[in-house]
């Protein structure tokens, strides 16, 4: 994988940021799924597991008035992009605290308000949503960002490039991110594409295109930061086909058997998560100390999330028939 | 009886075993069908019993592979597409609606669609908004379209084995909570015609219409209704469209009373049409005004209580039977 890191040290703000994001999203989908298996949440739960370092070094690369569109993989885009853990957990858990009020849950979690439009449960929405998000701030004269988080699944689907080709004749700001994790639930990418490498289809249509090591949060942060300035400058939209791997299966009842156990190891061996904090350390110069004190501040935080989300109400049946008067 | 029971989703199973082996056009294409065997399990082996030229996986594309299958149709193929959830139908709308559905009068009856897609749909385990809905409305709207919703294994058996023998384009529309229910399915060969009615249950003071998930519930409604001394008859249509029209009329003459029961949004639903054809048709042998128990107009929410609430429940049945007994209709 070409990892195109630029010579220079970043900051070390940049590389504490960088690891702090990529630890949380670990931290929550591993407890995560610890609820799941005691029966506190329901429905569907697709872990991030093993993709941290895309959302993290993307979102970091953006400022707080850029956008972002997810995916059912959606937990990661939503912390990355400043959710805090207390609604994300309390809407998993069902509850009126959650940012969806518990009309969500995983596939549609949304903290709306830090200019995130949602999991989805349709794969390939996000690119269209994301293009008009774009297309939107392009009218009101903001010089915002969108990027629309996707995946080598929902590059099949038709709308793909019909809107990577509207962000471009329109000349949006607008970065596409395929997140290459090389499955859709156990169909490999090679059963569902002669071509592989798919940024070669944004250069195709004539959009600038990348393809990156996903699990290197920093290389993804410096690629995106050059993307979201060029984009700024009028020279979008930008397409990044960042690589990686599932941890585990597509969800969490799906044991993930047909992914070969080599593979896996290849990619576990370059944990996005160890390699924020490796980065953090060697590069950042952060003490034994300092990660300790992260990791622990962000387990407690988590802890704290589910003690308050247990206790909290749900919404009510006459609220919700009220929410939907007119409907 | 038979004494045989089998699945819901092993009935359907065993309907395309038996007809990919007596049809070689029948072929199937759906996401993770093949060496998977579908979510459901309802294609498990039939990679390995009739290869992969038949049984194809797809990529994530659903309007192609829904335009693929009418295509294939067209051409004289036997095309099933899965598509897992009836939400992402919603992608192939074209292919459904402008094509399918109108190409035999388009070219003057010579043109012909024998087209069967197969999905499911409606409530069950906080899957939310985008994996839950009954969309059987969007396609009983279209001319053209055939609309099969089978509630029981030997019914989806036998609606889906004639489903592969006639020349329309059919909307076979499972459901998830029914895949893992047991029913008497007989041995041998089982056809089962479209458009007649199936009476779930015999009865004479109210004749109750259902179909799909919504039969197992209304049964139930309908034995806690005979304790309480109310004989409820559960008519099942089966296939929406084509509908049986007769056999509704026949059971509403008898029992003068009906409560029609509906997963799907109450607006713009079928239940409202077959009010309408019930109040056009056996008006005078009406003693109360026909009652529509349906789901709320509202997304369905992730929240299981509030799921609940969006869609019909024993009690919603049986508390429209007890109005519609009390009715005094002049
Ligand atoms: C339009 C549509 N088709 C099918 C599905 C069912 N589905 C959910 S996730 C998934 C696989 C997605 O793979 P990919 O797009 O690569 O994303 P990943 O799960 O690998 O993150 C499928 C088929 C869906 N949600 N939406
Ligand atoms: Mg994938």
């Amino acid at each position: 994988m070409p990892n195109k890191r630029r010579g220079n040290t970043p900051p070390k703000e940049v590389l504490e940021e960088l690891f702090t994001t990529a630890y949380r999203i670990r931290n929550f989908e591993t407890e995560g799924i610890k609820l799941y298996r005691q029966g506190l949440v329901r429905g569907y739960f697709h872990p991030y597991l093993g993709q941290e370092g895309i959302a993290t070094g993307a979102c970091t690369a953006l400022e707080e008035r850029d956008y972002i569109a997810s995916t059912h993989r959606g937990h990661g885009h939503c912390i990355a992009q400043g959710a805090n853990v207390d609604g994300m957990v309390a809407e998993l858990l069902q509850k009126k605290s959650g940012y969806c009020k518990g009309y969500g849950g995983s596939m549609h979690i949304a903290d709306i308000s830090k200019n995130n439009l949602g999991a989805n449960g349709i794969v390939g929405a996000s690119t269209p949503l994301g293009v008009g998000a774009a297309l939107a701030n392009q009218i009101r004269g903001s010089d915002a960002v969108t990027i629309a988080f996707s995946t080598d699944g929902a590059s099949n689907n038709g709308t793909f490039l019909e809107s990577l080709n509207l962000a471009a004749i329109w000349n949006l700001n607008f970065i596409l991110i395929i997140e290459n994790n090389q499955y859709a639930v156990s169909t490999t990418l090679a059963e569902a594409t002669r071509e592989t490498e798919l940024y070669k289809r944004g250069e195709a249509i004539g959009v600038e295109s990348h393809r990156i090591d996903g699990n290197d949060s920093l290389v993804v942060y410096e690629t995106v930061t050059d993307a979201v300035k060029k984009c700024r400058s009028g020279l979008g939209p930008i397409l990044i086909e960042a690589v990686t791997f599932r941890h585990s299966g597509h969800h969490v009842n799906d044991p993930g058997k047909y992914m070969p156990e080599e593979k896996l190891k290849y990619y576990k061996d370059r944990d996005p998560v160890d390699r924020a904090r490796d980065n953090f350390i060697k590069m950042g110069k952060a003490s034994a100390e300092e990660v300790a004190t992260i990791e622990a501040k962000i387990g407690s935080e988590f802890e704290a999330a589910v003690a308050a989300a247990k206790s909290a109400d749900e919404v009510s049946i006459q609220e919700f028939r009220e929410f939907v008067e007119g409907y | 009886m038979s004494g045989r029971e089998l699945m819901y989703r092993e009935a359907l199973r065993e309907a395309l075993f038996e007809e990919m082996a007596r049809d070689d056009e029948i072929f199937i294409i759906g996401e993770g069908i093949a060496e998977r065997g579908g979510s459901y399990k309802v294609t498990e082996g039939l990679l390995d019993k009739y290869g992969a030229a038949r049984v194809r996986d797809t990529p994530i594309s659903e309007a192609s592979m829904i335009g693929v299958g009418v295509g294939a149709a067209i051409a004289g193929g036997r095309p099933i597409v899965e598509i897992l959830y009836v939400d992402f139908a919603m992608l192939g709308m074209d292919m459904i609606v402008n094509q399918a559905a109108k190409f035999r009068l388009m070219t003057g009856g010579s043109g012909r669609v024998p087209f069967v897609l197969r999905t499911q749909g409606g409530t069950g385990g906080g899957v939310a908004a985008q994996h839950s809905q009954s969309l059987e409305a969007l396609f009983y709207h279209i001319p053209g379209l055939r609309v099969v919703m089978p509630s029981t294994p030997v019914d989806a058996k036998g609606l889906l084995k004639f489903a592969l023998r006639q020349p329309n384009p059919v909307m076979f529309l499972e459901h998830k909570h029914l895949y893992m229910t047991k029913g008497d399915v007989p041995e041998g060969e089982l056809i089962t015609e479209f458009g007649v009615a199936d009476i779930k249950r015999e009865g004479s003071d109210v004749t109750l219409i259902a179909w799909s998930n919504m039969v197992p519930r209304t049964l139930e409604a309908a034995k806690e209704l005979a304790d309480m001394g109310i004989s409820a008859e559960v008519l099942d249509p089966r296939t929406l469209v084509p509908l049986d029209r007769e056999a509704i009329l026949k059971s509403v003459a008898k029992t003068n009373r009906c409560v029609i029961v509906q997963e799907a949004v109450r607006r713009g639903g079928i239940a409202s049409d077959i009010s309408s054809i019930i109040q056009e048709e056996a008006f005078y042998s009406l003693d109360a005004p026909v009652q529509i128990v349906a789901g709320m107009n509202t997304p369905i929410p992730f929240n299981l209580t509030l799921e609940e609430a969006s869609v019909p429940q024993k009690d919603d049945v049986i508390a429209a039977v007890q109005s519609v007994l009390h009715s005094k209709a002049a």
